[in-house]
């Protein structure tokens, strides 16, 4: 079958098509087997298909983009320690190395070599977020990488089809909900089974030996197609910058953003230094939000592999923030890592013509609670009373206005997670929620508004204090609007009592009193005073925005029934336009 | 006794009378305006046909897309929602997650309350159902005026934790119900009792908004019916596959949603009894969409969950989800009408979107100018342009070849031949990959199934899709163009209760659970009765169980018909091996946990109908004609035999290529099947049993 024949461009396609779906069936079936809330509730998992020297094929649409880039890399990075020749039919790899695997030990890699005839035709690996790893885990209390838990450099789990127990035995002794954990591992090793068994029916169907040409049709495809939509754009070099809270001290973010006829250069040189705390960045980490950022913008529609994640491709200086070497903390790198899209779509929105959306939270607001003896800031006499529990839910601020569309209120941006709901929240530790609701006016103004942030109200359901560890960014600075648009509000963590609780770090909320976290909410796009009256006046309706925003604002009259006044909103636009 | 079923379906009314020896059927455009209308006029045909009078009917069966349409055009009830404080905004919130990961510019589906309609009331109660806060009554009279005020016709109640104790939502109820007689409630525990606060709540807005116009339909068609001359029970497919009786409709509205495509998965399970066949995996292919469902040993897969108003057409995620009784199906854009193209990677894409049949496919010259899957299947020369629907529509090949050639052809750089056969392929390809998803995703395989396809669609692609699947033989039955009535009148009885009663197998409280599914089975017996007074009926039981610490559970078959001490043992047996079906594996040591358990009440279908079908034919046809029928394993056009199914005698074996029209469609006879018509009428198509042996080695 040789490439020029038309048929087998045709069967090209289609098999393209069925690696796509193959890596899909893999990520839901680690998702369905899962048992951390990470994975089984927000999808934070990733699968994908490799040839024999390493490079991505396809990788699954289900999954978040702290995984696009770095999963591309791993198995690259395991095969230099493993060549291919040396594996056999029925090895299985397995590595948490933060900078060689998704960016903190948490995410465990399974990488699976598929033979056909006796002969390696393909690699599966896949990813998934574990409940625990040991040590400090992603708490961000970590000074030094040995904190955070179990370190595992790429090894096998399984040779020749045989369990290595030895490693099962330590990982179990080093984490502490070891059933779990091993579990998960389990549920990736058959993940990849699933797709190997897939791929090697594709083969026969299709009278295979090699993916070669295969692989070569899939990456010059998707290299041209890349190349084709960055190359509509402007050459040149953008430059942006974004404050945001930091630790101690606010951080400026500064990135460069090169187009050329070759591909989409980001550089973060000028970004801050690492901290002495686990909230640093692997490069790997940094490399897989700047891609999404890039790529969601300038090339949605071409699906991830090794040559379209190579048109985009990041640096930032050794021992920053965004490039933190061994043996640097890095268990909480997400919520910088996830800031990153918004720095690089402050450089693509100088060069795409339609706009891109403006700021938004973007780093989740996960709220960590914990309760118990040894958990709490409290008398240990009254804590060993209380249930002990540890426990994340997921909950998000608004996001960005988009150039023509409002910003989404409460969604993931850019993470693809999903929330928990109150009530399962409420089953697994002893809480009540009392309150989940948008925040009036906490979308940045705009002829396109922010999707507004919510408030939300813990208290303890057993009268016992419980802690709080919060890794929130946008409570000092908020997301920024574009073109116009006014920011976003910033998030605010306190007491219902009154007290202000720090955005990023340990808190105790005493018994009777309740935790209350407000999320920002996303930047406006446009001029305020040039939005629709009757969307201003449909915003008022629904308690989106205040009657007084839409007064002071956006600069629309409205009656007493809520109706748009024409002509006084026309007067009082008129008189407070500014004259540029 | 004969039997009648009504199907309204987006474009058709189907009506179907079985006598117990024969079946009459007939289509009329379906009434949009007074859909009663459109089924009067449908059953006066079918009677006609029949040559019965409507006191001669026994049982009316119906099944109606109304609920669906008023939801996806927004054309139901002012409804509003009254939640817990602090809560008015769980149903916009939803998931707080993009249902596209790459595309910046979604928007989620708006929920069905908007945010004026949606109405707080003091009151909580904890996890354990007990109260936290005592529910505001007069904060509940002050809230009645305001929707008073407000013309609302419907209300949903839904409070945080109801699902363990009805108490709040049922005190709020009666009191809104006190002071506003005329307008509907729908309780959220009443409706969904399960935990998960969104889909809880969605379900029971869902019910709300549909509630008025339903039961406002229902009562005018029985009326109808009765000055008609009927006055035999009417009984309503549900979208779970089984009937209800008219009250239980107007009281849940929302469990008729899916009741069409149930009707066609109960018809595959028909014929796969008649044939005895035990695992079937059944293809139903229109114009727009494609349904895929598992059956095995006559019971096709249950669910719970489903997506209603998919913003991305049939994306999942991007519609909201309302928890009901469901045949477990997936569906995917790909039918008759799906538009091709071709995209940045030079790739082939055919669908979701649809050129429906207005303007339809390029080759209606009804005004159409984007390539379609019709399009490509009469290029491919699997259509007769003469004979398309009966010759109700002459199609013209130019179009359809200026079409592809634009679109397709040109881009690619091949000639329209070969893109039409990318058409073909990729549309396939995407039905066999959602195949092969969902199955995986059931714990199940697809290999060694019989499929059963019907639909206009179907049989042109079921061949070539077999063949992908692994799949060896193919049923395409008689009556398939009126296929989810048909089904209708072999549906059960049956009503299924949930409760969410979180429980761990190491500590079940077997008195307690006794109790419940006393509570449980008294409440599906009584609505059973009311369609089918003095039936046995059959109780079955399930759980919904996981690992704890998991977040999917799968559905376990209790056999238990009361709990004991040694009840949480066998439960864990069963989900342990259910599990390992599923996963390949279970995982020692971990405690299991259940999150809701369930109980379907049945009463089995009234009476067998007439067979399927009967051969009308006479010993061995001969060829009506020949055809150019293109060729995949050489590339090009070949000549092959064209029959009329009519004319097809019992023995009769047909060798493909050929293949075998008829008037709503045409079976496609691949190379690798044999065909022949068995004294039902069905085809069967089954590969030849070297291309087994070759497979094999």
């Amino acid at each position: 079958m040789s490439p020029s024949d038309k048929m087998s461009m045709i069967h090209y396609q289609i098999m393209w098509n069925r690696l796509i779906s193959v890596v899909e069936e893999q990520a839901q079936t680690l998702i369905r087997t899962a048992f951390g809330a990470p994975t089984r509730e927000a999808g934070d998992v990733s699968a994908g298909v490799y040839d024999t020297q390493g490079r991505m094929l396809a990788q699954a649409v289900t999954g978040t983009p702290g995984h696009v880039n770095s999963m591309a890399m791993s198995v690259g990075h395991a095969l230099k320690k493993f060549p291919l020749d040396g594996l056999d039919d029925g090895d299985v790899l397995i590595f948490n190395d933060p900078w060689i695997g998704t960016g903190h030990l948490n995410d465990i890699v399974v990488v699976t070599p598929i033979f056909r005839r006796r002969k390696p035709v393909a690699l599966f690996a896949c990813t998934l977020h574990v409940v625990d790893i040991g040590g400090v885990g992603v708490s961000g209390g970590g000074k030094q990488i040995y904190e955070e838990g179990l370190f595992l450099p790429p090894t096998k789990i399984v040779e020749a089809g045989r369990l290595n127990q030895w490693l099962v035995d330590i990982i179990a002794a080093n984490v502490r909900e070891s059933v779990q954990v091993l579990g998960d591992v389990f549920s990736e090793i058959s993940s990849n089974d699933v797709g190997g068994r897939r791929l090697l029916a594709m083969m026969d169907e299709f009278g295979l030996e090699s993916l070669d040409l295969l692989a070569e049709h899939i990456l010059t495809e998707s290299r041209r197609a890349s190349l084709e939509a960055i190359t509509r754009l402007p050459f040149g070099t953008y430059h942006n910058s974004m404050t945001v809270d930091g630790l101690d001290e606010p951080m400026v973010f500064k990135a460069a953003l090169t187009i050329g006829p070759d591909g989409i250069d980001v550089d973060f040189a000028g970004s801050p230094g690492i901290v002495n705390k686990g909230i640093n960045v692997p490069l790997c980490y940094t490399e897989a939000y700047t891609s999404f950022g890039v790529k969601v913008v300038v090339a949605p529609h071409v699906p991830n592999n090794a040559a379209s994640l190579a048109t985009i491709r990041v640096t930032a200086p050794e021992g920053s923030l965004l490039n933190a070497p061994h043996p640097a903390p890095v268990g909480g790198r997400g919520s910088f890592g996830q800031m990153l899209p918004d720095v690089v779509m402050g450089c693509l929105q100088q060069a795409v013509a339609a706009g891109v959306p403006a700021e938004g939270t973007s780093c989740l607001w996960n709220i960590r609670m914990m309760g118990g003896y040894g958990r709490v800031d409290a008398p240990s006499a009254t804590m060993l009373r209380a249930t002990p529990f540890n426990l994340t839910s997921f909950h998000s601020g608004g996001t960005g206005a988009r150039p023509r569309q409002d910003g989404m209120s409460a969604t993931a941006f850019p993470s693809g997670v999903r929330n928990v709901p109150v009530e399962v929240t409420e089953t697994m530790a002893p809480l009540l929620v009392w309150k989940k609701e948008f925040r009036t006016d906490s979308g940045g103004a705009g002829r396109q508004r922010g999707g507004l942030g919510q408030l939300m109200e813990i208290e303890s359901a057993e009268a016992m204090p419980f802690a709080t560890m919060s890794n929130f960014d946008r409570v000092r600075f908020p997301p920024r609007g574009r073109e116009g648009g006014l920011p976003g509000a910033t998030g605010r963590v306190s007491l219902a009592s009154g007290e202000e609780l720090p955005g990023r770090g340990l808190a105790t909320i005493p018994a009777g009193d309740r935790l209350r976290v407000e999320m920002p909410g996303g930047g406006g796009y446009g001029d305020p005073f040039a939005r629709a009256p009757d969307l201003v006046a449909e915003d008022v309706a629904f308690g989106y925005i205040s009657a007084e925003a839409a007064a002071t604002i956006y600069g629309v009259v409205l009656s007493e029934t809520g109706e748009v006044d024409l002509a006084g909103t026309e007067t009082l636009r008129a008189a407070r336009k500014p004259a540029a | 006794m004969s039997r009648l079923a009504v199907d309204i379906g987006g474009t058709f009314t189907d009506v179907v009378v079985e006598t117990p020896t024969q079946r009459f059927s007939t289509k009329v455009l379906t009434n949009k305006a007074a859909p009663e209308l459109g089924v009067l006029d449908g059953v006066r045909k079918a009677l006609a046909l029949a040559a019965l009078h409507p006191s001669e009917i026994g049982l009316i069966v119906h099944g109606t897309t109304l609920a669906t349409n008023a939801i996806i055009e927004r054309k139901g009830a002012v409804t509003a929602l009254v939640t817990t404080e602090g809560f008015r905004d769980t149903v916009e919130m939803a998931y707080e997650h993009r249902f596209a990961q790459y595309d910046l510019f979604i928007e989620k589906p708006k929920p069905l309350v908007p945010r004026p309609l949606r109405f707080t009331v003091p009151e909580r109660l904890d996890v354990r159902g007990q109260v936290r806060l005592a529910l505001d009554e007069p904060a509940l009279l002050r809230l009645a005026g305001t929707l008073r005020a407000r013309k609302v016709e419907s209300i949903a109640i839904g409070f945080l934790h109801s699902y363990i104790n009805p108490m709040h939502e049922q005190r709020a109820g009666a009191i809104l119900a006190a002071e506003l007689p005329d307008v509907r409630i729908t309780l959220s525990s009443d409706v969904c009792p399960e935990l998960r606060e969104y889909e809880r709540f969605t379900t029971a807005c869902a019910n709300a908004y549909v509630q008025p116009l339903m039961a406002r339909y229902l009562g005018e068609l029985r009326e109808q019916l009765q000055v008609e001359g009927f006055s035999c029970p009417i009984l309503l497919m549900t979208s779970g596959g089984g009937l209800t009786t008219l009250e239980t409709a107007v009281r849940f509205p929302i469990r008729l949603v899916e009741s069409g495509p149930a009707g066609g998965a109960i018809l595959a399970t028909v014929v796969a009894a008649e044939l005895g066949l035990r695992r079937i995996l059944s293809f139903d292919m229109g114009g727009t969409t494609a349904k895929i469902c598992v059956i095995d040993d006559g019971k096709p897969m249950a669910s719970r969950s489903f997506e209603v108003d998919r913003q991305y057409l049939f994306m999942k995620g991007s519609g909201f989800p309302v928890r009901i009784p469901v045949i477990e199906m997936v569906e995917i854009g790909a039918g008759g009408g799906s538009i091709a193209g071709v995209d940045a990677m030079k790739r082939v894409q055919v669908g979701p979107d649809s050129a429906g049949s207005d303007p339809g496919p390029a080759c209606y010259a009804r005004g159409g100018s984007e390539p379609t899957v019709t399009d490509g299947n009469l290029i491919l020369g699997r259509i007769d342009p003469e004979h398309f629907a009966g010759g109700s529509i002459r199609l013209e090949t130019e179009r359809a070849e200026t079409a592809i050639a634009r679109q397709v052809a040109v881009p690619l750089g091949i000639d329209p031949l070969l893109a039409a056969f990318a058409i073909s392929e990729m549309v396939e390809e995407n039905m066999a990959n959602a195949a092969r998803v969902h199955a995986v995703e059931r714990g199940t395989d697809l290999s060694g199934r019989a499929m059963i396809a019907f639909g206009g669609s179907a049989p042109l692609h079921a061949a070539r899709l077999a063949e992908k699947l692994g799949i060896a033989e193919v049923i395409i039955p008689a009556s398939a163009g009126v296929g989810s009535a048909v089904g209708f009148l072999r549906a059960p009885i049956s009503f299924q209760v949930v409760r969410s009663r979180p429980s761990l197998l190491g500590s079940l409280d077997d008195a307690g659970l006794n109790t419940l599914f006393d509570a449980m089975e008294a409440e599906a017996t009584q609505v059973v009765r009311l369609g089918a007074p003095g039936a046995d009926i059959v109780i079955t039981r399930s759980a919904d169980m996981r690992y704890q610490g998991q977040g999917h559970e799968i559905a376990v078959q209790i056999d238990d018909a009361r709990f004991d001490a040694e009840s949480g043992t066998r439960l864990r047996t069963a989900f342990e091996d259910a599990y390992r079906t599923m996963f390949g594996r279970g995982i020692p040591g971990l405690e299991i946990e259940v999150t809701s358990w369930t109980l379907t009440a049945t009463a089995p279908a009234v009476t067998a109908g007439p067979a399927m079908g009967v051969n009308t034919g006479a010993g061995h046809a001969q060829p009506a004609g020949q055809r150019r029928l293109f060729d995949p394993q050489h590339g090009a056009y070949r000549t092959v035999p064209v029959y009329r199914r009519a004319e097809l005698g019992p023995q009769q074996t047909i060798s493909g290529p050929a293949v075998i029209a008829e008037d709503e469609t045409t079976t496609v006879v691949t190379t690798d099947f044999d065909a022949r018509v068995d004294q039902t009428g069905a085809i069967r198509l089954l590969k030849r049993r070297v291309e087994v042996a070759r497979e094999a080695a």
